[in-house]
């Protein structure tokens, strides 16, 4: 293959991923993530206990036998609730990036392309719910309406998706102006095609990289809910881990450690995944290899 | 004379100008264009010469019926767009084109060279099919870029020249009777610019095109232009024949125009150029 046809090549799908690896953090990132995904997958293959269930053996420290992260003050496994809480921290950080992101594009495309009222109005409505105390907010739902996992959801995703479409405005407003656009548009495309297929792909590199970001946002919020306690109580969580450790934090520190380790190095993942993602998607880093 | 193809009469753009210090920002606006007539007749070449911000885009812009005018309105053969039916307007956005300078920026970076030239095809024309593709061939192959080497490119692997041929290629797509063409070879290299006006002169003699080309360099309208107009701040302040203007311009600004340009005698230049795009041959080396 001559170097000229090697070029063209590399443009296209598996230069992607070829990219993506440029960056050592980037690959350490996506190695960790897969891992956490796999444990949470095969959470009861890999726990070896019922992480709800307590033993005898309470405050056992790390390399016990039997118990290699050492048990909590109820004789339960950390390493298996540590494992089950990765199920709940993946879902409601994947599944709240979803949501954000997806009403993010939808209002920030139709806010970024029609400008004008349209633009007016749902950058108010966005700009009401950045306004709103995160935090805050999610405590008044969750005490008004109970806790739950899908309630949790919801209520990150209510919070998380206007800077996605601030974002997304403010590139769709931007690329609306550049002159592909009017050619497509001079070539006899419509409004939808025009937004869907000429601008939003332009979009797709900012749109990946926040939703990676939302993810980490979302399950950082979700373990700081469940830290003050208002997680939903028939799930482990990372961040009821932490809530129930707190009190022994002096005798026990093995109880906060791993759970905050895994919050701490999933949220980072994430993030450095982002930057990543960021790099590898921008068209212009393509053909050099 | 014959009806024009297109045609402005008296427009005007304004825009909203905010002053950004103050709290309540006071809106005043300002007229980038101002009352500008100017008709394009079958197989005329029109330059329209102007410095930046004289408002040559924005007008431009109007006439592809991508910014409705403030003021006066924009006809299509003799029928405002505004009145037009929908197989009417189907009918405009198919004859009027545009080739616009920063070639960079005018394709689509996702979209291979094939994907941005088919989709006037698909879109103006409606063609579904194998025929597409070969219509695409046929379209690169017509602006001298290899259609197998071309193909299935993306435009930051090509040189600015070979996007702007991209550029040609996806203006004909339509069969169009009239080009706008926004400064098209200013942000080329002299050596590629004769190239691309030679292209876009032989395009022109083959399909009776109309172009109304928008510049700032007086040498390409003397080697291409039939008429010249003259705008300045918006407004328009000399019009007429390239030879009668370019010799003996009436106005001031077209007289600081002419001496602005960097060869002393600028009908020599547009001789040179002229001479320059007859002994080019098609072909541009690869970057």
């Amino acid at each position: 293959m001559s170097a000229h046809a090697e070029a063209i090549a590399s443009a296209r799908g598996p230069g992607f991923f070829r990219r993506l690896c440029r960056s050592r953090a980037a690959v350490l990132s996506m190695l960790y993530i897969g891992l956490i995904v796999l444990l949470a997958v095969f959470a009861p293959l890999v726990a070896g206990y019922d992480p709800m269930v307590g033993g005898d053996d309470s405050m056992l420290p790390p390399l016990s036998p039997g118990h290699w992260l050492g048990t909590d003050d109820l004789g339960r496994d950390v390493w298996a609730q540590t494992v089950y809480g990765a199920r709940v921290s993946l879902m409601v950080g994947v599944v709240t990036a979803i949501f954000a992101v997806t009403i993010g594009v939808v209002v920030g495309g139709l806010a970024g392309y029609y400008g004008g009222w349209a633009d007016t109005v749902l950058m108010r409505v966005s700009e009401f719910f950045q306004t709103l105390p995160r935090f805050v907010l999610a405590l008044i739902v969750i005490a008004l309406f109970g806790s739950g996992l899908w309630k949790v959801i919801f209520v990150i995703a209510i919070l998380s998706w206007p800077q996605t479409a601030r974002l997304v405005r403010a590139s769709v407003s931007s690329l609306r102006q550049q002159p592909f656009v009017d050619a497509a548009r001079v070539g006899g495309m419509g409004d939808r095609a025009l937004l869907l297929r000429e601008i939003l792909p332009n979009v797709a590199a900012p749109i990946i990289v926040t939703g990676s970001l939302d993810v980490a946002a979302a399950i950082l919020l979700e373990a700081g809910l469940g830290f003050f306690g208002l997680g939903d109580p028939n799930h482990i969580s990372w961040g009821s881990m932490l809530n129930e450790a707190q009190q022994y934090l002096r005798i026990a520190w093995w109880m906060s450690l791993f759970p905050g380790l895994a919050i701490a190095l999933t949220v980072l993942s994430f993030n450095v995944l982002g930057d990543a993602l960021n790099d590898a998607l921008n068209p212009r880093s393509r053909v050099r290899s | 004379m014959s009806t024009p193809i297109l045609e402005a009469r008296g427009v005007s753009q304004l825009f909203p100008i905010r002053s950004k210090q103050r709290l309540f920002a006071r809106t005043t606006m300002q007229r980038a264009v101002d009352g500008i007539s100017v008709a394009i007749h079958p197989g005329e070449v029109v330059a329209l010469v102007g410095e930046s911000g004289s408002g040559k885009s924005t007008l431009g812009r109007m006439m592809l019926g991508l910014l409705p005018p403030s003021e006066g309105s924009i006809h299509f053969r003799g029928k405002a767009l505004a009145a037009l039916s929908a197989e009417e307007a189907r009918t405009f956005r198919r004859e009027v084109q545009v080739v616009f300078q920063d070639t960079g920026a005018s394709l689509n970076p996702r979209h291979t060279i094939a994907q941005s030239v088919a989709i006037p095809l698909l879109h103006n024309l409606g063609m579904r099919g194998p025929e597409v593709a070969r219509r695409v061939d046929s379209l690169l192959d017509q602006v001298g870029l290899a259609p197998g080497r071309f193909r299935d490119r993306l435009p930051h692997e090509l040189s600015g020249g070979q996007r702007q041929r991209v550029g040609i290629a996806r203006a004909m797509a339509s069969d169009p009777s009239v080009i706008i063409a926004d400064e098209p070879v200013s942000a080329l290299d002299v050596s590629v610019r004769a190239q691309v006006l030679e292209l876009m002169d032989r395009l022109r003699r083959q399909r009776q095109l109309a172009y109304l080309f928008i510049t700032h360099d007086l040498g390409v309208v003397r080697a291409l232009a039939d008429r010249v107009l003259v705008m300045q701040g918006g407004r328009l302040v000399e019009a007429g024949d390239v030879d009668t203007i370019l010799s003996n311009p009436q106005c001031a600004y077209t007289q600081r125009l002419l001496a602005a340009t960097p060869v002393p005698d600028p009908s020599r230049q547009g001789r040179r150029l002229a001479e320059a795009m007859r002994q080019n041959t098609l072909g541009e080396t690869p970057p």
